[in-house]
């Protein structure tokens, strides 16, 4: 379970710092952000024979399928055990209520092969403990399902960090390696959701590489686990995920620190890290990331003409703010206006931090009326904001593009360098089409 | 605790901000952890709405539970006062900050701020979102309206002379309210009925503080204005309708009721003219229409729009309602006394996978209901139509679309009819059955008659058919070329699985073996009819004693329960 606070984290680490130059601002208010319930969506997509059992209330079960911004088309993958006046009232033992719905889903989906207990602001309020409720299931189900917990809740998570959480608790359940001391191989792990497709251009990319030994977690299979133990080498694909790496650093493995794979310039850093750190030589590396980054180039090069000179402001959201700013701002020449960010993970972030233009203006938490006023008056030409407040922006003639897209886009490596450009070109190619 | 893989409503406070987000100078402060948020997005993606909700949360984090949440929230109320100057303030708690207990209304009474406090208290773990709009909507009424009474102010009276009413109901987020609205206040003004105020959607406060000025409510959405009409002919003795406007006869009931409750003459040849404006009912009664009869329909919603659904599909198009049910568990005593009218039993859940099992086993022609429907629909081929929230982006047509009055029957007729095939067409498809384009894959013409292959469904759908499939073999087991190449006969396929769905134990001593003749003659029998056939055939088998299935044996079938 999350016990740790995002802003607190960031202030207890603020002495690594890595660039003075930067105008790193923090605000409290009322947070226009998702929950980490929401992760939820992409999650079930990925690991497909994991079932997300949210332990909540309506209003939980109504986040899951508002946020997934349509209706869900069939039985889905993830479902809320909604907590009622009986369970509160202690009428009813919610732990044995608990059993009775876990028994009657997992008897219904045979093909479930990992449950996650999913805390939310109800459960963790009421202190229902979901690691024991877990422990005790798995007693009945385990080893043809495994149960895992992790807390989603609003309380303790905003948004991404839902992942965060889900991936560690995915660590935490591998089984402990006995130290092998035969072998000091070292393995490359890729860690944070991404689209298949990305994960297979990044493996013939290793490939090319000679490194022929990269897996991915999560795997898109839960019997596709990795080890983890003092060989592993890990790379981080998300910006979103503290808990996780402390979680597989406990473990033994050792972080690269890059820039994220975001643009010709976050994905030539974030590969060279990896080749750098298995011994590639120089001119190998060169040769495997030569073609996709001259293809990344040209697509991206469409783009800049349109976005060149523009400004552009960040509503916090998903933590990819940093690294899509870096993007915007290096590779397509846009200004910064603000960078929102729901807060900041200065360690997994110091690369992309010195990336950013100086006097770059951060702001870290958010008060949302605020921020709305301050957006008015510096009038950028493109926004990034989440779905509450996307048209509300329009409507006062601002260009918006919405961030959730960002997250259920493929956006990472060369081949979608192009596409990530397009997403932001995009509203403003729209709004003059409409004009004229 | 109960298990929910889809919703049909929100919790309460979701209720509460559609009322607030229907008023112009109302303003809400939520006291809710960070993430509840997300639903300003049901009214800014889904209904477009280009302003947020007039809604400030709390969005307190861990850190804040040891804290203060209270002086969190007394700064909230505070500045969204100061901001926004509501001319009216209704406070209240989300699911997680009502277990906190920090006692919203207490906190933001104790401001003695001058604009009027409304203190909202949705009880999150009983009640959900219908139930939550009415309440927070009779409280504001009342609380509004007594304190006039306190203060000695009496609303300013016009002089007209004519009879006046208020429309009560529609929201923010309402099926077709925006509308429906238009529609009506179009009608009563025809019938010379002046319309004092509209709420809550698009009023203010001060429309509130004038609603006593009616002479009587007219009631158009009871699940969300039935509470404060009630108060209102208790405090104001004014009285309300209980027609919903519902279908071309709807319509025509509740001019009556509207010129009883407004005592106006009924004027025979004024309703006569305005009828004329509804080409539904003449559009029935053509000949064109006779494929309708009987058509065997299935309905769910909220209450007041399925037993309006009901009636229309019963007594102006002419369908056999085979079924019918309602989430509004509030008005679930309503929804059971029509269920009686048609000689079926109310489903009354919550649950859309008991929805989806009421639908296999009736085989409807035709369902009316809510998005959820419409994907069970899409999943069994069966036409459907969307009559209820909970609200799609779909649900909000860029063109007038009401659902009641004249016009909204109109809108029925269309929206009903369209997605079934034309008369001619289904014969020419049951006569002509090998002809290559009038085979199970072809959808009807007039729909762009696009192939129904696996492309059109998601892969969830084709996932979840699979599933079903190997449940037919498993379960039926019957001699292998009883099985149609899959794809081909679908409605077969689904039709057997949701038997073994709903009484695995059944099927278990049930080993008919269908003869090849048998099964020919079956495909010949159109593809929405055929599950139906199947089961009918293997019922009456089984009643007779019969292992082997034969042709003879179908058409005995077939006469036994003819209609």
């Amino acid at each position: 379970m999350n016990t740790v606070i995002p802003i607190e984290v960031a202030q207890k680490i603020s002495s690594v710092t890595p660039s003075a130059s930067l105008n790193i601002r923090q605000e409290r208010g009322q947070r226009e952000v998702f929950c980490g319930l929401t992760g939820i969506i992409w999650l079930h997509r990925k690991i497909q024979d994991a079932f997300f059992l949210v332990v909540g209330s309506r209003t939980c079960a109504h986040l899951v399928q508002s946020a997934a911004g349509v209706m869900i088309f069939a039985e889905p993958r993830f479902g809320t055990a909604i907590i009622d006046d009986r369970d509160l009232a202690g009428l009813a033992d919610a732990n044995e209520e608990l059993d009775r719905v876990v028994n009657q889903l997992l008897k219904r989906r045979k093909d479930i092969k990992t449950l996650f207990l999913v805390g939310s602001c109800p459960s963790e309020v009421i202190k229902l403990d979901l690691s024991r409720a877990a422990q005790r299931l798995n007693a009945q189900f385990n080893p043809a399902v495994k149960v895992l917990n992790y807390s989603g809740s609003g309380i303790e998570t905003t948004f991404t960090q839902g992942e965060d959480a889900c991936l560690a608790s995915l660590v935490e359940s591998l089984p402990l390696q006995p130290q092998d001391s035969t072998t000091d191989l070292k393995k490359l792990l890729i860690v944070g959701t991404l689209a298949d497709v990305v994960e297979d251009q990044m493996q013939r990319i290793f490939k090319d590489m000679g490194l022929n030994q990269v897996e991915f977690f999560p795997p898109r299979n839960s019997k596709n686990l990795p080890v983890i133990d003092h060989n592993t080498v890990f790379l981080l694909a998300q910006p979103f995920l503290a808990d996780t790496a402390k979680r597989l650093e406990d473990r033994g493995a050792q972080r690269l620190p890059a820039p994220f794979p975001l643009g010709v310039q976050g994905t030539r850093a974030w590969f060279t890290a990896a080749g750098e750190a298995f011994g590639v030589s120089e001119s190998v590396r060169e040769q495997a990331l030569r073609a996709p980054q001259q293809r990344a180039q040209i697509a991206i090069s469409k783009h800049r003409s349109l976005l060149e000179g523009k400004t552009i402001f960040f509503f916090p959201d998903s933590q990819l703010e940093i690294p899509l700013a870096r993007f915007l701002s290096n590779e397509l020449g846009m200004n910064l206006s603000e960078v929102g960010v729901p807060y900041i993970h200065r360690q997994h972030l110091a690369q992309e931090l010195e990336l950013l233009p100086p006097n770059t203006l951060i702001m870290e938490g958010q008060h949302v009326e605020q921020q709305i006023d301050r957006c008015q008056s510096m009038n950028p030409d493109l926004v990034v904001c989440g779905l509450g407040l996307a048209n509300p922006l329009e409507a006062k003639g601002l260009t918006t593009k919405w961030s959730i897209e960002l997250v259920f886009t493929p956006i990472q490596g060369f081949d979608q360098a192009g596409d990530l450009a397009e997403l932001f070109s995009r509203p403003l190619v729209r709004k003059q089409k409409i004009a004229a | 605790m109960q298990l929910t893989l889809w919703t049909y409503e929100g919790p309460p406070h979701i209720g509460a901000m559609r009322l607030a987000t229907s008023m112009k100078d109302v303003h809400y402060v939520l006291h809710a952890p960070q993430g509840d948020t997300y639903a300003d997005l049901l009214f800014t993606m889904i209904e477009r709405l280009p302003r947020r909700p007039p809604v400030t949360y709390t969005t307190f984090q861990a850190r804040d539970l040891g804290g203060d949440t209270a002086q969190l929230f007394i700064d909230a109320v505070n500045e969204a006062n100061e901001r926004f100057k509501p001319n009216a303030l209704l406070v209240g708690a989300s699911c997680t900050a009502e277990l906190i207990q920090d006692d919203p209304g207490g906190l933001a009474l104790g401001l003695k701020l001058e604009t009027p406090v409304i203190p909202l208290e949705l009880p999150a773990y009983q009640k959900k979102e219908n139930w939550g709009c009415a309440e927070s909507f009779y409280h504001l009424v009342r609380n509004l309206l007594k304190r006039q009474q306190a203060n000695g102010i009496a609303p300013k009276e016009h002089k007209t002379a004519g009879p006046r009413c208020n429309l009560l109901g529609p929201t923010a987020l309402g099926f077709r309210h925006r509308d429906d609205v238009i529609e009506i206040s179009r009608l009563l003004g025809d019938l010379g009925v002046e319309v004092n105020v509209i709420a809550p959607l698009n009023a203010t406060v001060s429309d509130i503080e004038r609603l006593p000025l009616a002479d009587f409510n007219v009631v158009l959405y009871p699940e969300t204005a039935h509470t404060a009409a009630t108060w209102l002919e208790r405090e104001y003795k004014q009285p309300f309708t209980k027609t919903i406007p519902i279908g071309h006869r709807g319509t025509l009931e509740f001019i009556r009721e509207v010129l009883t409750l407004a005592d106006l003459p009924v004027n025979e040849n004024l309703i006569s003219s305005l009828a004329e404006r509804s080409h539904a009912a003449w559009y029935a009664a053509s000949v064109d229409s006779t494929y309708l009869t009987n058509k065997r329909v299935f309905i769910f919603g909220d209450a007041s729009h399925v037993i309006a659904a009901a009636r229309v599909a019963s007594q102006e198009m002419g369908f056999q309602v085979v079924g019918l049910g309602t989430y509004s568990r509030e008005f679930a005593r309503d929804v059971r006394a029509a269920a009686e009218l048609y000689q079926v039993q109310a489903l009354i859940t919550d649950d859309y996978l008991e929805v989806e099992e009421r639908i296999e086993e009736l085989h409807p022609e035709l369902i009316l209901g809510t998005q959820m429907e419409r994907h069970i629909a899409k999943r069994h081929g069966i036409p459907c139509t969307v009559i209820s929230a909970p609200m799609h982006v779909q649900d909000f047509p860029a063109r007038y679309a009401p659902q009641m009055g004249f016009e909204g029957a109109n809108v029925l007729f269309d929206t009903w009819v369209h997605p079934l095939m034309m008369g001619l067409e289904e014969h020419l498809l049951g006569m002509f059955r090998e002809d290559f384009e009038f085979n199970d894959n072809q959808a009807p013409s007039h729909l762009g008659g696009a192939k129904k292959t696996q492309s059109v469904h998601t892969p969830e759908e084709s996932e979840l058919e699979e599933v079903s499939s190997t449940q037919v073999l498993s379960t039926l087991s019957p001699p292998p070329q009883a099985h149609p190449a899959k794809g081909n006969d679908q409605s077969v396929e689904q039709s057997s699985s949701s038997i073994s769905l709903s009484g695995e134990q059944k099927m278990q001593d049930l080993v008919q073996i269908w003869s090849q003749d048998a099964q020919n003659e079956l495909k010949k029998i159109p593809f929405f009819v055929r599950g139906k056939a199947k089961r009918n055939t293997e019922k009456f088998a089984k009643e007779t004693g019969v292992i082997h299935i034969t042709v003879e044996t179908l058409y005995d079938a077939k006469a036994h329960f003819s209609r």
